[in-house]
């Protein structure tokens, strides 16, 4: 197949949804602009939004916003960045759709807020690789079927990067045996390692196969 | 969320500076519980104190040969750092038996203490909580109440703390360091967390903008240091019952108990009884114990659990 399923007709659900956010906010921008330079200064009210300027790096590009101090790291991608791979599940960390790479990190991204990393690096499933280069285990998810519906997907593939990560960098899990020895892969340390992001679709026989293989485990 | 002004402390002296003169001041480090809490209005700070760059991140051998933990040594590199898989290995079984990997990640020594109860109605803002809202009832003691305390809870809040850490911290006989506006001093664990009595919303021995700089163990006990978390599932939840144990070759030890009191449960007394075994040291571990119909298990459970642990410990 040679079709990009993408943009099937050069205009994709994606980028004209992307369209339509970047108009719909130009003129609320305009607006505002006279409004906010004719008034004094005042002393802002106590339940008003608090802007704050935030500057990050995503996918080896550097971003400055203006955000409401409220707003996560994940909206901030998805929402203003328009970086929609990084996906909302619960918003409470439970789920790990939100799994991004700060600084060389996995975490939940919706339990962390913008303006709290200035100056840091940020990797989402865009920036791990492309339909036409794929990383490693997005090629090894796509060859073992490593989900359903997809929602969870980026975040089990950042999270899977994290996690083979931290088992190389000698990180022990709760099923680690001995303690003092580095842990060794294994589809009992991936498993557990892999517990902070939910599947519903019950794919996680399929992930395991996909990570073990980029793991170059032989199963 | 409730909006809320934002600063980066650059010193302690600066974090506690600010949040003395700024009413309704939080602090805010990994962020993982407060910000949960924060979304669904439990918390509603109106500023927001970052203490990521306070340099609170190392981990120091004291002069009496203990480890000073910074406030802000991330769960993961707590539980990988050699030192304490060698001497502390419960602290290491602890931290790894809780959360995930993400979590871990993020979250610091400092904020692992102060996490707040997973109790659902403490989460449910529908729901009476004397803890979330003082003087409003408890809807958990006549609800459910399967994950909830046995022992050491009031008519007032039936709450568990819900850290893996902090049980291994209290068999371990940490102490927490802190700095306020009046100065510096240090708290042992058996008297950081408060019992709920009639005013539950007091968790801590924490004064208001009181801030952890760090938490010290005393030097390596030895003995074998086991963990084991029961849960309802095989990972990534909380426990229903956890043991914390040091068990010396003579058969003496330690042991704390998480998951059944609103903090970690040691009573040193019931530690004589170890040579014993495990239904002796639940007796007196649990005396007073105050369970519900839906968690009295947790009982038989605590009981069952440490005879696993002391049988591993002795084999």
């Amino acid at each position: 197949m040679t079709t990009n399923h993408d943009e099937p007709h050069g205009l994709s659900r994606r980028s004209l949804l992307k369209a339509g956010a970047a108009t719909a906010s130009i003129p609320a921008l305009a607006a505002a602009a006279p409004a906010t330079s004719r008034l004094p200064a005042l002393p802002r009210a106590p339940d008003a939004p608090a802007l704050m300027q935030v500057g990050f790096t995503v996918n080896g590009q550097k971003h400055q916003l203006m955000l409401d101090t409220r707003t996560t790291l994940l909206d901030a991608l998805r929402e203003h960045l328009l970086l929609t791979g990084t996906k909302k599940g619960c918003d409470h960390g439970q789920c790990g759709a939100c799994t991004v790479i700060l600084d060389g990190r996995r975490i939940n991204s919706c339990l962390t807020l913008a303006v709290m990393h200035e100056g840091a690096e940020v990797t989402t499933i865009e920036g791990l690789g492309s339909p036409a280069k794929m990383h490693p285990l997005q090629a090894a998810f796509v060859k073992h079927d490593g989900y359903q519906c997809g929602y969870c997907t980026p975040g089990q593939i950042c999270s899977a990067v994290g996690m083979l990560g931290e088992l190389a960098a000698g990180i022990p899990s709760h099923v680690s045996d001995d303690l003092a020895a580095r842990p060794e892969a294994s589809t009992v340390e991936f498993r557990e390692r892999m517990s902070g992001n939910i599947c519903r679709c019950g794919a996680y026989s399929n992930i395991v196969e996909a990570i073990s293989e980029v793991a170059g485990l032989k199963t | 969320m409730k909006p809320f002004t934002y600063e980066r402390a650059g010193s302690a002296q600066q974090a506690v500076a600010a949040a003395a003169r700024t009413p309704g001041a939080k602090f805010i480090a990994g962020g993982t519980n407060l910000l949960d809490l924060m979304k669904l209005q439990i918390e509603s700070p109106s500023h927001l104190i970052d203490v990521n760059g306070l340099g609170f991140d190392r981990i120091e051998a004291t002069p009496d040969g203990g480890l000073r933990i910074g406030a802000l040594v991330r769960n993961t590199d707590l539980a990988a750092d050699a030192r304490v898989r060698r001497d502390y290995a419960l602290l290491s079984r602890a931290l790894l038996a809780g959360a995930s990997g993400q979590l871990r990640n993020k979250a610091t020594t400092a904020g692992n203490l102060l996490q707040r109860t997973r109790c659902a109605y403490f989460y449910d803002t529908n729901q009476p909580c004397n803890k979330r809202q003082s003087g409003s009832g408890c809807a958990a003691i006549e609800g459910v109440s399967r994950q909830l305390g046995v022992v050491g809870t009031s008519d007032a809040c039936i709450a568990t703390h819900p850290s893996d850490m902090a049980v291994a911290l209290r068999a371990l006989d940490a102490s927490v360091e802190t700095i306020g506006t009046g100065g510096r001093r240090s708290i042992p664990i058996a008297d950081f967390h408060k019992l709920p009595g009639s005013t539950p919303q007091v968790e801590t021995a924490l004064a208001p903008g009181e801030l952890i700089a760090s938490v010290t163990l005393p030097p390596p006990v030895g003995g074998r240091q086991i963990y084991r978390k029961v849960r309802d599932r095989a990972s990534y939840a909380f426990a229903l019952v956890s043991v914390a144990a040091i068990v010396q070759e003579d058969g003496s030890g330690r042991v704390a108990v998480g998951g059944v009191a609103p903090r970690p449960w040691r009573v040193e007394a019931a530690e004589a009884e170890l040579r014993r075994g495990a239904a002796p040291v639940t007796e007196a571990l649990l005396a007073g114990a105050r369970p519900t119909a839906q968690n009295e298990f947790k009982l038989l459970l605590v009981e069952r659990t440490l005879d696993a642990v002391l049988s591993e410990a002795r084999s």
